[in-house]
């Protein structure tokens, strides 16, 4: 770990400010970037904590909720709003992490987590272009289980790690942002960024631009929803495959659709086209199996993690006749 | 956990034993003792240390002076330091010094494990002696400093260029530039007995498949570490050992010094496997500690254990069976190759368990070894049983389903009467009876035979089972001392070790009955390299090794007492075979009534304390019988039909492994190997990069092992019948869990789906 300064920010202009400073960082929960600073990826001056803002999580004039990005994971799987209006979203945070990680963890951060790649983290050893332009990327034709089908590039073939951004991702969620030159709201999966040729930019944020805040839009109408989690064990491992489904039926056709998937991609990837294929069209496994189909069409798997195609198909087709059947 | 024909009842009650154990001849009188403390659930001694954290690890001694070590390793697997820079780390905060091969102290290498009584070290390398890089993540810079992390960060800074030479980091290529055949144990791992292959064809029914298994890293709890420090040239180490003795004797050759100027303890341990001997980080230690004149505290990261502590290696393996159409074995063949390091000399013996598995006409055994640059492989727990049963069980299972027959069925038909490759009889060998009741228990006639026809929703169910086999071995070097108080109270010491399993509290048990006192007036002396004896914890002998040293100790305690008690005593004239220890004293075994307390004996002589100390016999036994411990292993797998996730949702383990000593803790020990097991089946795996040798996934988190979600409830019975030719009619019961497992699983999940994985871990994708 290279030596830092460390400030804790007691309002988001403050925050904001230092954070503008070349080499700062903002601090959440520290359950990954604690473990970048050790691993000497990250290598900030100074780090500024930011887990003394705004953690609250209050209904919007809409219907839904605004969650300040110092909530912790376990605040708000356990809120009694989330979990009466968005169970997706707490299924997709437990089944995150640990309960000890998921209970220091922010939503901010949780968001701006990094890759888990092997090569990535391997800071003696190998080759990452994520980490440093122009190296190559030894994941290419390594190790390469866990990480994209879709969305990669020739450079950078690393998947985001985050289970509860899948979730954020399907129930179109925006992210309340406040930088040196004023604030804004975008869509979370606006937030990051494919690969293409600089991997290491990994989001759209701007120098100093902090998460404040996520906001949930209100539920959709009729809409069923659920997330599932296909990994190598029971806990504590990353996604293989996930699916954030909701799912709207009437009268047999699908009338609403917000899909999402996780450990696939260097985003939580919003599966637009399978959607599309399904508004309107009949409620069945055939369907919902093409639907994955049609996303998953393009998919570029590698030499060790071509059965997630499959797998994603398979669980789309599953998961989303299962929400069907619900609604029957 | 319940035993289901557990002798002996809770309590301290004090009852007879006599001293004499004949290895045969004279079964150990503490087999026939049956209402003392032996076999009863005695929680562990140490566990309100631990939970307290009043029991004092490696790492956590406290040394005027203390500096802490951190390490910087190679990134090539062969080749020579082309520059090596640590200017930067020296200028680092609270840096002492940074040692490499330019300023290390001259040294040996470390005496190879096996090659010497005493050896104990896990590779024959120069340490830190040349520009040389013999392995991907090899030690080639140590950092010394005032605290843990600023010497972590100063490591950082070190900064190395390499020459890389033309290595072989690929299995194919290792195999393809030729193999030769393993050695074990001062033999050939090669056995040929008739012409199984010829005899393959004639037979009606046969399998010929193949099988592999990964590499496997050890992940012990606590990462090794040891706190070091000289005293003119004796060494005093603090470390995480299971061979004290061994890495005492290890490291006075490393550093030319006499055996009796290393001290090594290791109180406690957080847990060994195989892994806790002695590797180049206690040399290191040691020697930058010798190079800065300060004690020095080396902890492995857990990393650093992935680079530079060995584990398990990769293992293909082919097995034939044939049988006749009533199922009855005529050929078996397990043949196959291993990757093995240059400078190591433990080629994962996997035929170990088939040399004594089954009935036959026809055997043909062979481990062949196919040489890398690579860390050097070692002992994981059930080094060849773990994963040779994988291959020998799975096949069984195979052949039963081509057959038509029971699986458990087919291990019973096929029972040898007497060792079927030694000739040797049996010692003791009850697995018949362990299958029977095992049967019973888990509900295996509830199974459904035809695969893929359990479902529940997403899930299909299936169930499996296999034979978990692990040998009964002693080594020489067992010895212990005995200090019996005027009060009543037994101090045992023996240079043996605690790695949580419970061997303090079991031979407290054992040394309780055996002296007639109750369980609170003996200690248990371990963990301490001037106690008597060079007992390794390891191939799950420690317990007979203890066992047979105390029997020998007491046999000495006993003459002595009978000396002292003279002839005034009511044992006057017996000899020390006709007294037992009862309630505080001997008694004549013959006749009850003529008996004398220890405070009683030795008031009169004067004395406040007699020391006694004696060797163990050669283990004898060993060479007139074959002796192992046996588990009947019961498995229930759910397999998601969509997905191809595989979860254990019931597991039992059925064991005849003679005489328990320790209830509760035999049961853990018997679960930790199997939830060992399971992760053997379905996730644990060394990344190993092929292209360079590097392992990828160093840490907890990217090398999977059974996470509680992953690990069902687990039932564990044994049948507790005693091996009269054993120690206190006791088997080791530290490695067998972890046998037979894997291929349960594998069964479970061919009853389960139709799918025959036979390479692990069972990964999803293998299933979907």
């Amino acid at each position: 770990m290279t030596p830092f300064t460390y400030s804790r920010a007691s309002d988001t202009a403050s925050a904001v400010q230092f954070g503008a400073m070349a080499q700062a960082k903002y601090l959440g929960g520290g359950t990954n970037l604690v473990d970048l600073l050790r691993e000497t990826i990250e290598q900030p001056s100074s780090l500024i904590d930011v887990t003394g803002l705004s953690s609250a999580i209050t209904p919007t004039a809409d219907g839904g909720l605004l969650i300040g990005a110092a909530a912790k994971n376990t605040a708000l799987a356990e809120h009694r709003l989330v979990l009466s209006h968005y169970p997706m979203l707490t299924r997709s945070i437990v089944a995150g992490a640990s309960a000890q990680i998921r209970n220091m963890a922010t939503v901010g951060g949780n968001i701006l987590q990094r890759t888990r790649c092997a090569y990535f983290y391997d800071t003696e050893g190998s080759r990452c272009n994520k980490r440093s332009l122009g190296q190559g990327c030894d994941a290419i034709d390594g190790f390469n289980r866990n990480h994209a089908i879709l969305g990669a590039s020739s450079s950078c073939v690393a998947t985001h790690p985050s289970d509860m951004c899948v979730a954020l991702a399907a129930l179109d969620a925006l992210v309340h942002l406040q930088g040196p030159t004023g604030a804004r709201v975008i869509p979370l999966v606006d937030l990051h960024l494919l690969p293409d040729n600089d991997p290491g930019k990994e989001t759209v944020l701007l120098p100093g631009e902090l998460i404040t805040a996520i906001e949930l839009p209100s539920p959709l109408v009729g809409g069923r929803s659920t997330y599932r989690k296909v990994r190598d064990r029971a806990s504590y491992a990353f996604a293989l495959v996930s699916v954030a489904a909701i799912l709207a039926v009437e009268d047999g056709k699908v009338t609403g659709v917000r899909l999402a998937f996780g450990g696939v991609a260097p985003k939580p990837w919003r599966a637009k086209k399978a959607e599309n294929a399904l508004l309107g069209a009949p409620a069945t496994e055939a369907t919902f199996r093409k639907a994955a189909e049609a996303e998953l069409a393009h998919a570029t798997p590698l030499s060790g993690n071509g059965f997630k195609v499959e797998l994603a198909i398979r669980t789309v087709a599953a998961l989303m006749t299962s929400l069907a059947g619900d609604q029957s | 956990m319940s035993a289901v024909s557990n002798a002996g009842h809770p309590g301290t009650a004090v009852g007879l034993a006599a001293n004499q154990w004949g290895q045969g001849d004279n079964p150990d009188p503490l087999i026939r003792h049956k209402h003392g403390l032996v076999g009863t659930s005695v929680s562990r001694i140490d566990g309100p240390l631990k939970v307290q954290g009043k029991a004092t690890f490696a790492a956590e001694f406290v040394k005027e002076g203390l500096t802490y070590a951190a390490l910087a390793f190679s990134t090539i697997a062969k080749g020579r330091i082309e520059t090596l820079d640590t200017s930067a780390a020296e200028a680092a905060p609270g840096v002492v010094l940074v040692m490499t091969y330019k300023n290390a102290p001259r040294m040996k290498p470390m005496p190879l494990f096996m090659t010497a009584e005493k050896a104990a070290g896990g590779d024959n390398l120069p340490i830190m002696q040349d520009d040389r890089v013999h392995w991907n993540g090899q030690p080639i810079a140590l950092v010394l400093a005032e605290t843990q992390e600023q010497a972590d960060f100063a490591s950082s800074l070190v900064h190395a260029t390499f020459k890389a030479e033309p290595s072989v980091t690929n299995f194919k290529e290792a195999k393809r530039r030729g193999t030769k055949t393993g050695e074990f144990g001062g033999g050939p791992l090669k056995l040929e007995i008739g012409d199984a292959e010829a005899a393959l064809t004639q037979v009606p029914v046969s399998i010929d498949a193949q099988y592999s298994t990964p590499r496997h890293s050890h992940n012990a709890i606590e990462p090794h570490a040891a706190t070091v420090a000289w005293d003119g040239d004796a060494l005093l180490v603090h470390d995480a050992s299971q061979a004290v003795v061994h890495t005492a004797w290890s490291l006075s050759s490393v550093f030319g010094i006499d055996e009796s100027q290393v001290h090594v303890t290791s109180p406690y341990v957080g847990g060994g496997f195989g892994s806790k001997t002695l590797w180049q980080h206690q040399v290191l230690g040691a020697a930058a500690s010798k190079l800065a004149g300060r004690p020095v505290r080396i902890t492995l990261s857990r990393e650093g254990v992935y680079r530079m502590v060995g584990g398990r290696s990769q293992t293909e393996q082919r097995v034939a069976l044939g049988a006749d159409k009533d199922g009855r074995l005529k050929a078996i063949i397990h043949t196959g190759v291993v990757a093995m390091s240059h400078q190591n000399a433990l080629p994962e013996p996997f035929i170990l368990a088939t040399r004594g598995a089954y009935a036959a006409d026809a055997f043909k055994l062979h481990v062949e070894v196919a040489q890398m640059d690579m860390l050097a492989n070692t002992f994981m727990r059930a080094p060849g049983e773990a994963v040779g049963t994988f291959g020998l069980e799975c096949a069984l299972d195979e052949l039963a389903d081509k057959l038509g027959i029971d699986p458990v069925e087919i291990r019973i038909l096929n029972e040898p009467d007497k060792h079927p490759t030694e000739g040797k009889p049996f010692s003791s060998r009850n697995i018949v009876e362990a299958w029977r009741t095992g049967a019973q228990r888990f509900g295996w006639a509830k199974r459904n035979a035809k695969p893929g026809s359990v479902r529940q929703g997403e899930w299909l169910i299936g169930m499996g089972c296999a034979t978990g086999t692990y040998p009964y071995y002693r080594m020489p070097g067992g010895a212990a001392r005995i200090t019996l108080r005027k009060d009543g109270h037994a101090r045992v010491e023996i240079a043996a070790h605690e790695m949580g399993m419970g061997t303090a509290t079991a031979h407290s048990q054992v040394t309780a009955d055996r002296l007639g006192l109750p369980l609170d007036q003996v200690t248990f002396g371990y963990g301490d390299s001037k106690m008597p004896g060079a007992v390794l914890a390891g191939g799950s002998q420690q317990s007979a090794s203890i066992g047979a040293a105390i029997v020998a100790a007491q046999h000495a305690l006993f003459a002595q007492l009978l000396i002292l008690a003279g002839n005034a005593s009511p044992l006057a004239g017996l000899r020390p075979e006709e007294v037992g220890g009862f309630n505080g004293g001997l008694v004549a075994l013959a006749d009850l009534a003529r008996s004398e307390s220890y405070a009683s004996i030795m008031g009169r002589a004067g004395r406040d304390e007699i020391v006694v100390q004696e060797d163990a016999p050669p283990p004898m036994e060993l060479q007139n019988w074959s002796m192992h411990s046996y588990g009947a292993m019961f498995c229930e797998a759910r397999v998601n039909a969509v997905t191809g996730e595989t979860r254990i949702s019931r597991f039992l383990g059925s064991f005849d492994c003679g005489r328990i000593l320790n209830a509760k803790t035999a049961a853990s020990q018997f679960r930790g190997g199997i939830i060992m097991g399971l992760g053997l089946a379905l996730m644990e795996e060394t990344q190993f990069d092929e292209r360079n040798g590097r392992i990828m996934n160093p840490s907890l988190a990217e090398y999977h092992v059974p996470a509680h979600m992953d690990v069902p409830e687990i039932d564990v019975i044994w049948n507790d019948i005693p091996d009269p030719h054993t120690p206190m009619g006791a088997h080791g019961i530290g490695e067998i869990g972890i046998t037979g497992t894997a291929a349960a699983v594998a069964n479970a999940v061919f009853n389960a789906t139709g799918k025959r994985v036979r390479d692990l871990p069972l990964t999803l994708d293998k299933l979907m």
